[in-house]
């Protein structure tokens, strides 16, 4: 049960923290992706088909914050940097649009390349180092990638670039239709959720998850971690290519503000609130996440400082993000 | 050109002090309680308008900086009683998670209370001239005040550190806080005394920049990130190693920006000259940073016995 040995000290001192694992969070997943599959046809019956909008954009953080629920929950990597692939994705479309490529998945091709090149790069070095330095290390990475784009004047600069249309798919403009665009968006998320429950549950996660809970051991009996975790380093990141890619087509719109370390701060706080290590709890997480943002910015101006206290209490008052706090509500079984 | 380096140089010295400033509490705190604080950028800026507050208050900098400390000192322990105290014990992970909402929470009170709008703060008479360097170049005498503050508050801090029984219970607690609790020091007072400390640091880097820079919310979300590339490049927990890095970056990034292009210029032609040099100019101070820890995983100073 007690899974996450990100510092032994303070888990010895905590009690086993409650998580959906296993069946549950299989079973956790599928619901809330059926829930999401039911969305738009309810969304129009309902009189709100904006909804659908806000929805492909909960979907997209969703594929995002699932991205880093490899590297942080089973990689035990605390990278502080993940929003940076969010901004390569996003740029590829720019880019390529702009060379006169405005294929969808050519674009995603590339997102996917330039991701995973990046993380390649930039994984290796910081995995020299570990714990408060990978931190720090990634988050510097991550202002490196985001003032490589505010200085990258051909493409707007800190102001950003609209595009011009959303990309195209087999040549024709399918994913201008909104709802067309969010089963698509849909899809993505379910292949990854898919991918990445089997990549988790194969040997190669295994390991991973054996370095996780205790990687002397796991160097003890024979395994250099370093390759496991930058591999699993490497798939995170260009799958948040990838969501970048859906994200620039989603705003219709890129800037460098789409890869601020705040925004690292959040995708973390969505995996962390949703519950680690459980790839369904991080789209549970940014679920909650944009949901509550969406609600308090309609109540008040100010809704920073509620949101705010709302995670400082969370991880002062319960452990285990909103899946622990469900399976002890529950008495859950993991 | 030597002139300007020179220039170039004094300005890279203050902005690397004010750095340090902020970095000593930070990596004081990480070191001795083991606690990442993302909203250490945040107790700069409450500073600066402390500062801002307490000036327009009594119409003059240096009360409104005597006034402004003890309250930045007094905002650090109330942060550390309420919230830090129980953190100590949570993995890195909860700790950055729970200083993130933090940040929320304070830059948004701050634009509550003052509003979002940038105050500005008058540089006082007797320090608003300027002197003369080499040539037809000056340098304002305020950024001297400012490096000479900065420099008498590390020696200051070194004394404290190096040379008082205060100081060595920090450099006791930063090796192995449970023994030093073990031998019967209030190691809670200790904490809070240092997170005070910091949180005092970090507002009078903040007071000191008020005049120059214009207070606004927000303002300690970048400098926050310069500091973490500080400490880590010094060496975490290291004030001798956040002194150094301090200094270095500091002065890499400005003289980076300036010289960056001028040195590429002699490369390659002038046009991609200027572009790669404003792309990489910003960039500097990160790449100087991953090459530290390629060749030095633990910093330039690591804390010795670390594991």
């Amino acid at each position: 049960m007690s899974e996450t040995t990100l510092t032994s000290a303070a888990d010895a001192a905590s009690p086993a923290r409650p998580r959906l694992a296993g069946r549950g969070a299989l079973i956790g997943g599928i619901v809330l992706l059926a829930l999401f599959a039911v969305l738009p046809p309810a969304a129009t019956a309902m009189g709100d088909p904006f909804l659908v909008v806000t929805a492909t954009r909960i979907v997209i953080f969703a594929i995002a914050a699932l991205s880093l629920d490899l590297v942080l929950g089973y990689g035990a990597m605390v990278s502080f940097g993940h929003a940076a692939f969010l901004g390569f994705g996003a740029y590829a479309v720019v880019i390529l649009a702009a060379a006169g490529i405005d294929d969808l998945l050519l674009q995603s091709l590339a997102a996917i390349a330039g991701s995973a090149l990046f993380a390649l790069v930039t994984g290796a070095i910081s995995l020299r180092t570990k714990g408060v330095y990978f931190i720090m290390i990634t988050l510097a990475f991550g202002q490196m990638a985001y003032f490589f784009f505010v200085s990258l004047s051909a493409f707007g600069g800190d102001d950003g670039r609209t595009l011009q249309h959303r990309s195209t798919l087999f040549g024709a403009p399918l994913i201008e239709n909104d709802v067309t665009f969010y089963y698509i968006a849909l899809a993505v998320l379910a292949a990854a959720f898919v991918l990445l429950r089997t990549v988790v549950a194969s040997r190669f996660g295994r390991v991973l998850r054996g370095t996780r809970d205790n990687r002397v051991r796991m160097q003890a009996i024979g395994f250099a971690p370093f390759g496991y975790q930058l591999t699993a380093y490497v798939i995170a990141g260009a799958l948040c290519g990838l969501a970048g890619v859906l994200l620039a087509n989603q705003t219709e719109f890129v800037s460098p503000a789409f890869m601020t370390w705040q925004r690292s701060g959040e995708l973390i706080v969505m995996v962390v609130l949703g519950g680690m290590g459980t790839l369904t709890g991080a789209i549970a997480g940014a679920v909650g996440f944009l949901v509550l943002e969406e609600v308090l910015s309609g109540l008040t101006e100010h809704w920073h400082i509620v949101f705010g206290a709302i995670i400082v209490l969370l991880v002062l008052y319960t452990r285990g993000g909103i899946a622990g706090l469900f399976s002890r509500l529950f008495g859950g079984r993991a | 050109m030597t002139n300007l380096l020179l220039l170039q140089a004094l300005n890279g010295l203050q902005f690397g002090i004010l750095l340090f400033l902020v970095a000593a509490g930070l990596t004081l705190i990480f070191g001795i309680m083991d606690l990442i604080n993302l909203a250490h950028g945040v107790l700069y800026m409450v500073g600066a308008y402390l500062t801002a507050t307490f000036t327009s208050l009594t119409g003059d900098f240096f009360i409104g900086l005597a006034l402004a400390l003890p309250a930045a000192l007094l905002f650090g322990i109330v942060l550390e009683r309420l919230i830090f105290s129980q953190l100590y014990d949570r993995d890195h992970l909860e700790q950055v998670l729970a200083t993130f909402g933090l940040i929320l929470i304070l830059n948004e009170g701050v634009k509550m209370i003052w509003g979002a709008a940038p105050l500005s703060v008058p540089i006082p008479d007797i320090l608003s001239g300027s002197v003369p360097l080499i040539g037809p170049m000056r340098f304002p005498v305020f950024r001297i005040v400012i490096i000479a503050a900065g420099l008498v508050t590390a020696l200051g801090l070194w004394f404290l550190v190096a040379r008082t029984r205060i100081g060595m219970l920090l450099r006791a607690g930063a090796t192995n806080a449970p023994m030093v609790s073990a031998l019967g020091v209030d190691v809670k007072r200790l904490f809070m005394l240092v997170f005070g400390l910091g949180a005092m640091l970090a507002g009078f880097a903040g007071a000191m920049v008020a005049p120059i820079l214009s207070v606004e919310p927000g303002m300690g979300n970048n400098i926050l990130i310069l500091t973490f590339v500080v400490i880590v490049i010094g060496g975490v927990g290291s004030i001798r190693g956040a002194f150094v890095a301090a200094i270095l970056v500091g002065v890499v990034d400005t003289v980076g920006r300036t010289f960056g292009p001028i040195i590429l210029r002699s490369l390659m032609d002038p046009s991609a000259a200027s572009q790669t040099g404003r792309t990489l100019a910003p960039m500097l101070i990160y790449i100087l940073m991953a090459a530290v820890l390629f060749a030095r995983p633990s910093g330039l100073f690591p804390k010795a016995g670390a594991s």
